[in-house]
């Protein structure tokens, strides 16, 4: 009997690890098997780095799949001057020198024509000096705190003008001028607050409370309590990761709804209010330059593709449709330079326009940052987005926030 | 006034909730100084279970029953989770007792593998457990609101508590686990089996694991890594409190719950962090075996 037992734990034990195992091996194979089948001058290889495991899994394994759909597409319609492209995928663990070490394994062992990765900006951060030392590319498909503009780097997510600065006015109009800070504690939510306090500042709002908590935090009913007390018109949410379920749960259970206070949030979409449950978020806000609801011919077929390629409980959101066009666009770009050669994309880049689920783009040269329309939408109980704000047409982008005259002296800070 | 009583209140209710975390590993690292890296991740285990009774009960059952789901998905998880422990404790533990070092490598290694297995099974993103609604709202008492989810995590926690100290102290096979525990060779020449009773203990703290996952499905994310968010948290209250009973893991989860929430008010949930991890590594280096430490006639 306790043979059997022992026999029964270690298969059950070996099987498991060779779960773990079987993805990463696979995507060797893929890429060693192909190489041997095909010519290399047939394929052209492209890298795709996000964390698929650790705690950034949860946001970064559908970039993974928005990007291979994307590449699947290219590919079924002829492929790139005529070449598949061949994706090897990379695991960046959630860990950022992971990201700086599996970029320049990308770039100088795989020799990648461009790479589309990475989702918190530490991990951007960390791929910064490898790119630019390789002379590589790299597209980066998440809305951030700006402030940066590398010249190895295109940001298909918006930056601060393009989401906190646009929803800052659309709350001092509509709101309220009392607001509560609260964020992880971390170069985006530290960032995005100094601009959010100096905007205040020059157009009439006032701070109440700023409050930071570790990445992971998951008791939040000391925060509440001081929500109580201060009573705030709008509570400015740039918490990331789990603690947002932590977040929304204990501020419904504390009996604050959305009719008491309005919570804005840069970093819950469709995907992370699944964690969380539309029950618990109805009626709060967020701010994006996409949602699924977005009606548009291009995001109608988008969204039916993916489902119909991961499954229908699967949905789309705003990271999702970022790296999805980030592949597009580069592939435009590509045609348009007729080669794969960095410094000749970089170049052909400028101006491209794109039609996107969420809108049209356009890549703006000077930064290498993308037009994109602002919306606004309030979370219905399905966990979807009822569009209720956008700005009527694609925003400039302004990552270093220049033609703002109250944000003179931040960027000056940064630089 | 009534922020202070909340504050209080607060204290309490995150004093339980590492209870409830440190419960199970106050056996098994506690009593069986087993380095169980992988506690967190039973603690996984039963806030999944959790999730699969849900939905069984959304799915197959009337609707008028979903309101119950809970109190079956505490015990399930429980069984679920201690399930689990003993088929590690058989598998793997029993071949490193006395090994702290390769126990600790061993079930760290476990812990990746579980939380890779529940990423196969419900996909990285996390999952959402819907409470049932007379969960929702609070106890109005004094100006300020008691969340029932918070005052059930209590009473949970002091169930436990309780039905675990009558279990160790008034049943034989409870007698048993602490006999083996002081003096393994004694114990074995008294004719107690001490391989059933390890493997007894292990299951029991894995189970007690289990039971903290299926509450913290009120309150948290429900994901293949809400583990690693509680394993620091539990070691500290198990070490602090002292090892080898449960006296000082009651009064060092509390301890540390009153004192988070206290210094979180004033200098923000950072600092507070840093300033209980602080006193209490003062506090080791003034009792380096924690709050109570216990002899055993063990010679070790």
């Amino acid at each position: 009997m306790k043979k059997i037992f022992l026999f029964l734990t270690i298969f059950s034990v070996i099987f498991a690890s060779g779960c773990a195992m079987s993805s990463a091996l696979e995507e060797k194979e893929s890429s060693d098997g192909q190489n041997s089948e095909q010519n290399e001058t047939d394929v052209v290889k492209v890298g795709i780095l996000h964390s698929l495991s650790g705690t950034m899994a949860i946001s970064e394994v559908s970039l993974k799949d928005a990007e291979l759909m994307a590449i699947e597409e290219i590919n079924n319609s002829g492929g790139l001057l005529g070449k598949k492209i061949e994706p090897v995928i990379e695991d960046g663990a959630s860990d950022w020198p992971t990201f700086a070490e599996k970029a320049k394994k990308l770039l100088q062992q795989d020799k990648v024509a461009t790479i589309f990765g990475g989702w918190t900006s530490a991990s951007r951060k960390a791929m910064l000096p490898v790119v630019e030392q390789n002379k590589g590319l790299l597209w980066y498909p998440v809305q951030y705190e700006g402030m940066e503009s590398s010249p190895n780097i295109f940001y298909t997510g918006a930056t601060t003008n393009q989401q906190i600065v646009p929803a800052v006015s659309w709350l001092l109009n509509n709101k309220g001028k009392k607001f509560f800070l609260i964020g992880s504690d971390y170069v985006f939510p530290r960032t995005a607050n100094s601009i959010i306090k100096a905007q205040l500042k020059a157009e009439g709002g006032e701070v109440v409370v700023e409050e930071y908590t570790p990445l992971g935090h998951t008791d939040y009913s000391t925060v509440i309590n001081k929500m109580k007390k201060v009573k705030p018109d709008v509570v400015f949410n740039t918490l990331n990761g789990d603690s947002n379920v932590a977040f929304f749960k204990q501020l419904k259970d504390a009996g604050i709804t959305s009719k008491d206070v309005t919570v804005m949030s840069v970093s819950i979409a469709e995907e992370e209010i699944r964690g969380i449950g539309g029950e618990v978020l109805a009626g709060h806000l967020a701010v994006w330059n996409y949602f699924q609801t977005t009606d548009t011919p291009e995001n109608k077929a988008f969204v039916e593709k993916y489902k119909e390629a991961y499954g229908e409980e699967r949905v789309t959101d705003d990271p999702i449709e970022a790296a999805y066009i980030a592949v597009h666009l580069w592939a435009e770009a590509v045609k348009k330079a007729g080669s794969f050669e960095v410094e000749k994309v970089k170049e052909a880049a400028k101006g491209i326009e794109y039609k996107a689920p969420g809108g049209t783009v356009k890549i703006e040269g000077e930064n290498q940052h993308l037009w994109k329309t602002v919306r606004i939408g309030e979370i219905q109980q399905d966990g979807q987005f009822k569009e209720i704000w956008n700005s009527g047409e694609p925003v400039k982008p302004d990552p270093y926030l220049k033609s703002y005259s109250w944000a003179k002296k931040l960027s000056k800070n940064d630089e | 006034m009534s922020i202070f009583v909340s504050q209080l209140f607060n204290g309490l209710s995150l004093g339980s909730i590492m209870l409830l975390i440190a419960l199970g590993l106050a056996i098994t690292f506690g009593l069986m100084n087993v380095i169980n890296m992988a506690h967190g991740e039973l603690i996984m285990v039963g806030a999944y279970a959790t999730y699969v009774m849900q939905l069984i009960f959304s799915k197959y059952l009337p609707e008028s029953l979903f309101n119950y789901y809970y109190f079956i998905a505490i015990p399930i998880s429980f069984l679920v989770a201690s399930f689990i422990g003993y088929l590690l404790e058989k598998g793997i533990i029993r071949f490193l007792y006395n090994r702290p070092t390769d126990s600790l490598l061993a079930t760290w290694g476990i812990s990746l593998i579980l939380q890779q297995i529940a990423r196969s099974i419900f996909g990285a993103p996390n999952v959402a457990v819907v409470a049932p609604a007379w969960m929702d709202g609070g106890l109005q008492i004094f100006g300020i609101t008691l969340p029932y989810k918070r005052l059930l995590i209590l009473t949970l926690s002091i169930v436990c508590i309780a039905l675990l100290y009558y279990y160790l102290n008034k049943t034989s096979t409870g007698l048993r686990i602490r006999a083996v525990t002081m003096n393994r060779n004694m114990a074995s020449c008294l004719g107690i089996s001490t391989r059933k009773i390890d493997s007894l203990g292990f299951a029991l703290g894995a189970g007690l694991a289990g039971i903290a996952g299926c509450s913290l499905t009120l309150l948290g994310p429900i994901g293949p890594t809400i583990g690693t968010y509680y394993i620091v948290d539990a070691f500290m209250v198990v070490i602090l409190g002292g090892i080898g009973g449960l006296k000082g893991t009651i009064i060092g989860a509390f301890g540390i719950g009153m004192l988070s929430t206290v210094v979180e008010y004033s200098f923000g949930a950072t600092m507070a962090k840093v300033i209980v991890f602080a006193v209490i590594i003062l506090f080791l280096q003034w009792k380096p075996l924690g709050i109570f430490s216990y002899r055993t006639r063990a010679l070790d």
